[in-house]
């Protein structure tokens, strides 16, 4: 068993579940307030790692070296506005249909998301390498006999730092305060003065930031993207968030490195196990438990 | 007594039966494509496009009983058509390897295709089994990760190609076969519909625990109408095998099931007929959309690519869900796809 | 003697930590109208649910009268689920109005007759010759039904299009055509005006002897209740605080402390 749960692999799991909390803080978020699962998610992700990647080129033809703060805002910035647009556009009109034709919206809207990308001739429907060594140059150190990157470095803490500052905006500011209101009674918190609809922007601007973030950091590491990228991150990290409890942003983080650690050392046993095991752990606990580690019993009322 | 002539009594002019009508209708639908292509009158490519489209009818008829007709959010369809199309290609192909042509090689090729629906009834039974009892997203979710589990499992099978899946498949599909499966998918699903049973499913869509409390057993329709659809599926993946001649398990993922879920709702949430018309109506969209992009391609002076048919398949989507939630036809059917006895308790469409 | 129908063995439920229902006893004899009140919150409908088998009680016992060749036992119908418990003989009617909305009126009592319905998915498959007698026959009950409760022209419109008073007239239809031995009504005359409220208390009245039914009814409308019920409990915060003739529980202080104490009811 030494080979499997070694140093290396709990490196990786952060890694990897630091990626998967970012992308599923989004899902919790807005399934909290609106009870949409909104396919699109992971689609806002790829949207952040392509602008990451036109930000890198555009310095790199100018022979600039691109600031990674900025950067990293551009994604954020580029995450929230299609998060922003497609709420407005496309979920907001359904608000009070049934919940399932919003739910078929957002997978509308995540197919127009991947197509429209690949369709547009800038950006294409192949694999495009992300200029990661034009952003930050590597460095690889060594512990042991596992090996760390400065790239996995930077993906861990840019997470842990924005998940530090989601947590102040969710828990101590007013719009936080407003949005876990909304979350628990949307009723209530409108009689109580709450312009609803501001706070699902809002939420929807947070959740499509983190993804976006996430994007980039994908990119640095795994320098790899294309259209398609976000459809399994965003199944993952959905699985993630269900797993913490939908609606719990610490349930969100516990269950993406959870999910995380499985997958690599699934991984490390079989590779069948490694891609299927996010997919067995989200029916086990949907049967089992369904309100997820940290979530809430609701029950029906007859 | 007024309640005693229903129309069963009455005596009703064979040509005025529906069902009569129907089949007629089917069987001139076939003479008039069959006629033309023996006589080589019939683009075979255009052919092959009909076939298509009626297989999609199967897929999406099917589909529409679980999400449309139950009320229930399936999205591993395709998955269920998987375990059809690999059980019957494995055993025309691999197991029995049988030549393309020869009463007793179709006999047997038939038998694979009900095989296959049954496997497919039998995977949708284990599936829905513990998880129908979950409300909409979460079922829609966890159906996804079965459909995913299914292609993640053959893929991992050597003794069925594995990601390389199944070349060489007998071309068992005719015009013919195809035709016939389909009046006979549609019939068996509209008899369901029209009963006791297709009752006790709409009365879960509309409200379970009403319906529960009225002495519908909940968990045994939603099992047995998620079963059903998956049979159906199953057929559906068997016919198309034996009509492409190749399957492998990406022909089988999300973005396939997404394909027929758009058929279901831009058709009509809980109409069959609905879902007929978008079967074939988006599936002959998709090829002239594809035709026309390869025009206009060759005719512009940049690119255009394939991706832009899903891009406008993605906006219809998403247009219909917004201005006709429940897709064009609703729930209205065609008239001659309502038996008599419950023809004014139906609603009929244009 | 009178026969006990239902027999409800001290129970008790708790949500989560909250109990809703303490130590609750009841035995409903054959024939009669009881009726339960109590001010909001105080458990009535969680008594129904437990009855129906929504829940499932914390503690004690549900008991039901059955009836096998020809001899009477109770059966414990405590652990039952809910479409069992119908087709035992126990029907149910809810506070919000619970109506399949998109489906027609006939279609609406056809479901509530479904699990009498002798065919199987082969014969309506075939549509043979069982499944049409079968349907036949559902649909003539169904029919006779719906002109009791003066609904028949209504038949082929969908619910949803039904003015108020017909959806009530409705749902008591769609649970009587359960076949019941006793009915539940989850606050029948919420909604109503006087004249109405008269005329569903002569329903009710009616429909026990047409149908020969037993009948434990939740009501706010203190009227309506002294009216008709020969027995009432009241109940406050889970626990049952009086009971008794009309006249008794009128007079009873704990009654008119848990009403007038807090809130006043019409």
């Amino acid at each position: 068993m030494g080979s499997i749960f070694n140093l290396q692999q709990i490196i990786n799991g952060i890694q990897i579940g630091s990626i998967y909390a970012l992308i599923s803080i989004g899902y919790t978020l807005v399934y909290g307030i609106i009870q949409l699962i909104n396919f699109a998610h992971g689609d806002f992700y790829m949207v952040g790692a392509y602008a990451a990647y036109f930000a890198v080129m555009f310095s790199a033809a100018r022979k600039e070296h691109p600031n990674v703060l900025i950067v990293l805002l551009i994604s954020m910035t580029a995450g929230a506005i299609v998060a922003f647009l497609s709420n407005r556009i496309a979920y907001r009109p359904l608000r009070y249909k049934p919940r399932l034709s919003a739910l078929i919206t957002a997978i509308g809207v995540s197919m127009f998301l991947e197509y429209t990308s690949s369709a547009i001739p800038a950006i294409g429907p192949s694999y495009r390498a992300f200029p990661q060594s034009a952003l930050i140059p590597e460095h690889t150190y060594k512990i042991g006999h596992a090996i760390l990157s400065n790239y996995q470095i930077v993906n861990v803490s840019v997470a842990v730092v924005l998940m530090v500052v989601l947590t102040y905006i969710v828990q101590y500011t007013r719009i936080g305060m407003a949005m876990r209101a909304s979350a628990q009674d949307k009723d209530a918190a409108r009689l109580m003065g709450i312009d609803i609809e501001y706070i699902i922007d809002f939420t929807f601007i947070i959740g499509g930031a983190l993804a976006g973030a996430a994007g980039l950091l994908t990119g640095i590491t795994y320098p790899r993207i294309n259209p398609y990228m976000g459809i399994i991150p965003g199944l993952k990290a959905f699985i993630a968030a269900v797993l913490g409890g939908i609606g719990s942003v610490p349930g969100a983080m516990l269950g993406s490195y959870i999910l995380g650690f499985s997958e690599v050392f699934g991984m490390a046993i079989n590779s069948i196990l490694g891609e299927g095991i996010a997919y067995a752990i989200l029916i086990l606990v949907l049967i089992f438990l369904p309100q997820g580690l940290l979530g809430k019993k609701t029950g029906e009322k007859v | 007594m007024k309640g005693k002539e229903t129309v069963q009594n009455k005596k009703i002019p064979l040509f005025k039966k529906r069902d009569f009508q129907l089949l007629v209708g089917t069987v001139i639908f076939w003479a008039i494509f069959y006629t033309l292509t023996k006589f080589g009158m019939m683009n075979l490519y255009w052919m092959h496009i009909i076939n298509v489209s009626l297989i999609y009818v199967i897929l999406t008829t099917s589909l529409n009983l679980i999400n449309g007709f139950s009320g229930q959010f399936s999205i591993g369809h395709m998955g269920f058509a998987a375990v059809g199309a690999y059980t019957s290609a494995t055993l025309t192909t691999i197991v029995w390897n049988l030549p393309s042509h020869g009463v007793g090689p179709f006999s047997l090729f038939i038998l694979s295709v009900i095989l296959g629906g049954i496997a497919a009834a039998f995977i949708g039974f284990l599936i829905g089994l513990p998880t129908l009892r979950l409300r909409g997203d979460y079922l829609a979710i966890v159906t996804l990760a079965f459909g995913e589990i299914i292609r993640v499992t053959i893929n991992s099978i050597k003794f069925v190609g594995g990601p390389r899946g199944i070349p060489g498949i007998p071309r068992f599909s005719s015009f013919t076969v195809i035709v016939i499966f389909t009046f006979l998918s549609v019939i068996v699903l509209r008899n369901i519909i029209y009963s006791s049973i297709g009752r006790a499913l709409l009365s879960i869509r509309e409200d379970e625990v009403a319906s529960e409390l009225v002495g519908v057993h909940t968990t045994y329709y939603k099992v047995l109408g998620f079963t059903v659809g998956a049979f159906f599926a199953g057929i559906g993946g068997a016919l198309l095998a034996h009509l492409i001649q190749y399957i492998n398990p990406l022909q089988f993922g999300f973005m396939a099931t997404i394909y027929v879920l758009i058929m279901v709702y831009i058709g009509g949430v809980g109409s069959l007929s609905g879902s007929i018309v978008a079967a074939i109506g988006i599936t002959f969209l998709s090829e002239g959309l594809r035709l026309g992009l390869d025009k206009l391609d060759q005719v512009t002076p940049f690119h255009v690519g394939p991706e832009w048919r899903m891009v406008i398949f993605s906006v219809l989507l998403v247009a219909t869900m917004l201005y006709k939630t429940n897709g064009l036809m609703g729930d209205m059917e065609f008239k001659v796809l309502i038996p008599e006895e419950e023809d004014e308790n139906a609603k009929h469409g244009a | 003697m009178q026969n006990t129908v239902l027999k409800i063995d001290h129970v008790t439920h708790y949500f989560g930590g909250l109990r809703a229902v303490s130590d609750f006893n009841m035995e409903l004899p054959e024939g009669a109208i009881w009726g339960l009140i109590g001010p909001n919150g105080a458990g009535k409908t969680t008594i129904f649910n437990l009855i129906t088998g929504v829940y499932i009680p914390t503690k004690g016992k549900i008991y039901f009268r059955q009836e096998r060749k020809g001899e009477f036992y109770m059966e414990d119908i405590t652990r039952y689920k809910p479409h069992t418990i119908v087709s035992k003989g126990i029907a149910r009617t809810f506070q919000n109005l619970r109506i399949f909305p998109n489906l027609t009126v006939l279609d609406n009592i056809r479901i509530a007759e479904h699990f009498r319905v002798k065919y199987s998915l082969y014969d309506a498959v075939m549509r043979n010759k069982k499944f049409k007698e079968e349907e036949e026959k559902i649909k003539e009950e169904a029919m006779n039904l719906l002109k009791l409760f003066n609904l028949h022209s209504r038949t082929y419109t969908l619910a949803k299009g039904l003015p108020y008073g017909e959806l009530r007239r409705l749902e008591i239809a769609r649970a009587l055509a359960t076949h019941p031995k006793l009915l539940l009504l989850d606050e029948p005359a919420a909604g109503m005006n006087p004249k109405e409220t008269q005329e569903l208390m002569d329903m009710i009245l009616w429909i026990r002897k047409e149908f020969n039914l037993t009948i434990f009814l939740i009501e706010h409308h203190m009227k309506f209740v002294m009216g008709i019920c020969e027995h009432i409990k009241v109940m406050d915060f889970g626990e049952t605080i009086a009971e008794g003739t009309p006249q008794e529980v009128s007079n009873n202080p704990r009654v008119i402390e848990a009403y007038l104490g807090r809130k006043k009811y019409a």
